[in-house]
């Protein structure tokens, strides 16, 4: 990607996303000047082709912006918007403006999508909704008499009681009582592509978030002088510090690798690959850049826990380690070891 | 500071046909009973099969014709190699010479160690041992003490090598000898030669290992005579070209698949229908070699380009063989049986086997701590 976009994503953080917007976000306001600004530049419609509205950026590329946004840990659905798009162009639906969430992502959840005299309705509840309180859509997908569809109904007035992730992000409970929608149309998997969409999107977010917790624990260990030098001298800081960028490494080349992957829909064996391993790179990552800043970093002041808060979050969302070690576990288990080393050669 | 970037790669259009013929090469052998994939790895010793690999084209594939080799691409050849050791064949004869010595001398050697030497190691009958670590001189290799000073038309060497691995069955050896004493630049004043051990002066003694092998040995050097012209690249310039080779000792899928076959064989053993824990471990190791070829085979191609990707390679031996060095440990818990001494013709011979060579993953070829050291230069910290 140009390092022009680079540039401009910098920029738009810089002039948008200040600590008083951030902390605000956190107790519940809305960052419009961010939002806005993320739309002038075309991210919000990245991850679309040009004919559904996109941007004109190739998926690859939108996903490098996606997590340079995430490395400036922003506090907005931009992720969501992105997913929530990419399923409703799948189904050939129009893409809606401003920002938008999908559901059901949480647990067990299920919707059930009926179909009426005057079109289709959807039933049920969802809970943890990523934004679902402040998006103006919500993309739904569920069973219509057995058939896999995807729908989209407005967000407004459906969101409940509102939690918040570790990192203070509105997680929304959502109750459909027959809400109309909007439009509506099949689409195979939808709920499991769903799925495996929001963890390759959430593997991309984390790579980024990943590499702002290296490059803090770098900046504060050449920083912080104890016993008379940078603590960055101290061999013991140095190991820490080189298996933290070992972590980050792998994360950004397993994100790499399945977003080249994925680039028309989720793959069934790179996405779960990407989710587990960059999942367990930001338990460690974190934990170490934590420690490489000592009590600073356990501060509201400093700013690292804008991306550990975010890391510790979205390894959990659309499915833990554990739920995509399993999946790959017994795909392998049941081809037999013999269908492993093809599967990773592609051949 | 240093941005990690690992590049994505795409493999060659050839790379399909050549593992299509990797795969041949090791299934016909299995077939006839040559060896058994889960009795080797990547050291175990077969001049046999080297040979067969030289004859297919599988060694020196990246030299030029004029000497033996095959012109094709560093990522061709990186197809190959993994696929060697995915499959499990006994390439420990000819690896290093292919993996760095050939490359050296292709590089930094004279036209007559060119000419005489690469064809047969392409041909897969010339194996190379690598002469750097000392009895007194191992991570902190700028200590080395072996010496050489010059003589008539070359150098006399006289010191002793450590941790030579296949000395005994090797043809020649690249050592790493200090030519000038020390001065304030340690890293000054050291050579590479081509040491011919057929040539009277140098003596070869087995040291034994952990679980009774015979790999690494010691090799005494007492006023063994080296020609000017198997001087590596100039006097004085041999610390420049070791820490060029590292990048190919370290990033390759050796680094990663020592423990593969143990890996491949507790799925078996695992069978179709794993129980949560065990299906999750699996899992959990896929996801880890997955990401760990994606690494792999993007400093194969920084390589390719030119480049001298040090710091990548540094860490990916560090991750690669820590997960190596993981599987048994996980497995033993999800396959209760206890680890038995044998050369690997049962699952509890498989698993002890793995268990004795495992220390040695994140010992050889630059110990996790030197690794670190080097990543942390890289991160700007030293």
């Amino acid at each position: 990607m140009s390092a022009d976009l680079l540039k401009t994503i910098d920029r738009v953080f810089e002039e948008h996303c200040g600590k008083g917007v951030r902390e605000a976000a956190e107790g519940g306001a809305w960052p419009a000047g961010l939002w806005q600004a993320l739309e002038d530049v075309g991210l919000t419609t990245a991850a679309l082709a040009e004919d559904a509205g996109g941007s004109g950026l190739e998926f690859g590329d939108a996903m490098l912006a996606l997590r340079r946004t995430a490395y400036h840990a922003a506090p907005v659905p931009l992720a969501e918007t992105m997913l929530a798009g990419r399923l409703l162009s799948a189904a050939g639906i129009a893409v809606p403006a401003g920002a938008l969430t999908v559901a059901p992502v949480h647990g067990a959840d299920r919707l059930e999508i009926a179909r009426g005299a005057s079109g289709y309705t959807v039933y049920g509840t969802a809970r943890r909704v990523p934004w679902g309180n402040q998006c103006a859509h919500v993309v739904v997908a569920g069973e219509c008499n057995g058939e896999a569809m995807v729908g989209l109904a407005q967000a407004a007035g459906m969101a409940g009681s509102v939690e918040r992730n570790l990192a203070g992000e509105p997680r929304a409970e959502m109750h459909f009582k027959a809400a109309p929608l909007i439009a509506a149309a099949p689409l195979a998997d939808a709920h499991a592509r769903m799925g495996a969409e929001g963890a390759l999107l959430r593997s991309v977010q984390m790579a980024g978030a990943l590499e702002r917790s290296l490059e803090y624990a770098l900046l504060y260990a050449n920083e912080r002088v104890q016993f008379g030098r940078p603590i960055g001298k101290f061999q013991a800081i140095q190991h820490l510090l080189a298996v933290l960028a070992g972590q980050v490494a792998a994360s950004s080349a397993a994100a790499d690798a399945a977003v080249e992957a994925c680039r028309e829909s989720p793959d069934g064996f790179m996405v779960p690959v990407a989710k587990a391993r960059i999942g367990e790179a930001a338990g460690r990552a974190a934990e170490i850049a934590h420690q490489v800043h000592g009590a600073m970093g356990y501060t509201r002041e400093h700013n690292l826990h804008y991306v550990t808060r975010r890391l510790w979050s979205w390894r959990d969302e659309f499915g833990n380690e554990t739920h995509w070690q399993m999946r790959l576990g017994r795909m392998i288990a049941a081809k037999g070891a013999d269908a492993l080393w093809p599967m990773l050669t592609g051949v | 500071m240093h941005e990690f970037r690992f590049e994505p790669v795409e493999l060659p259009p050839a790379a399909q046909e050549l593992r299509r013929q990797v795969r041949a090469l090791i299934a016909e052998e299995v077939a006839r009973g040559a060896f058994n994939p889960s009795q080797h790895t990547w050291s175990s010793f077969d001049a046999d099969f080297s040979r067969k690999c030289g004859e297919r084209g599988f060694i020196g594939m990246i030299w030029p014709k004029k000497y033996g080799g095959h012109e094709r691409t560093a990522l061709e050849r990186y197809v190959v190699t993994e696929e060697m050791l995915a499959g499990g064949a006994p390439v420990g004869g000819h690896w290093v010479a292919d993996r760095q010595s050939g490359h050296q001398i292709l590089r930094n050697g004279s036209e007559r160690a060119k000419s005489e030497i690469l064809p047969k190691i392409a041909a897969g009958t010339c194996f190379f041992a690598i002469g750097m670590s000392e009895p007194d001189s191992g991570s902190d290799l700028a200590a080395v003490r072996t010496r050489a000073s010059k003589a008539e038309g070359g150098w006399k060497i006289s010191g002793t090598k450590v941790w030579t691995s296949s000395a005994h069955r090797a043809h020649y050896l690249i050592a790493l000898v200090r030519t000038a004493p020390k001065e304030e630049d340690r890293h000054a004043g050291l050579t590479q030669f081509i040491v011919d051990l057929s040539r009277p002066g140098v003596t070869v003694r087995p040291i034994y290992n952990l679980y009774g092998g015979h790999d690494f040995n010691e090799v005494v050097f007492d006023d063994y005579f080296v020609p000017d012209d198997m001087v590596m690249g100039g006097v004085g310039k041999g610390w420049q070209m070791v820490t060029g080779e590292l990048a190919f000792e370290r990033s390759g899928p050796d680094r990663f698949l020592s423990t593969f076959q143990l890996f491949l064989e507790s799925i078996r053993q695992v069978g179709p229908a794993p129980d949560d824990r065990a299906a999750n471990d699996i899992g959990r190791f896929i996801a880890h070699v997955a990401t760990l070829r994606r690494m792999s085979t993007s400093v194969a191609g920084m390589l390719q380009r030119g480049a001298q990707p040090n710091v990548e390679a540094a860490l990916v031996k560090d991750m690669g063989t820590a997960f190596e060095r993981e599987i048994p440990e996980v497995f033993r818990h999800l396959i209760p049986t206890e680890p038995a001494l044998g050369p690997g013709a049962s699952y509890p011979e498989l698993l002890g086997m793995t268990m004795l060579q495992a220390p040695g993953f994140t010992i050889r070829g630059g110990t996790r701590e030197i690794l670190r050291g080097i990543i942390a230069r890289g991160l700007g910290l030293r």
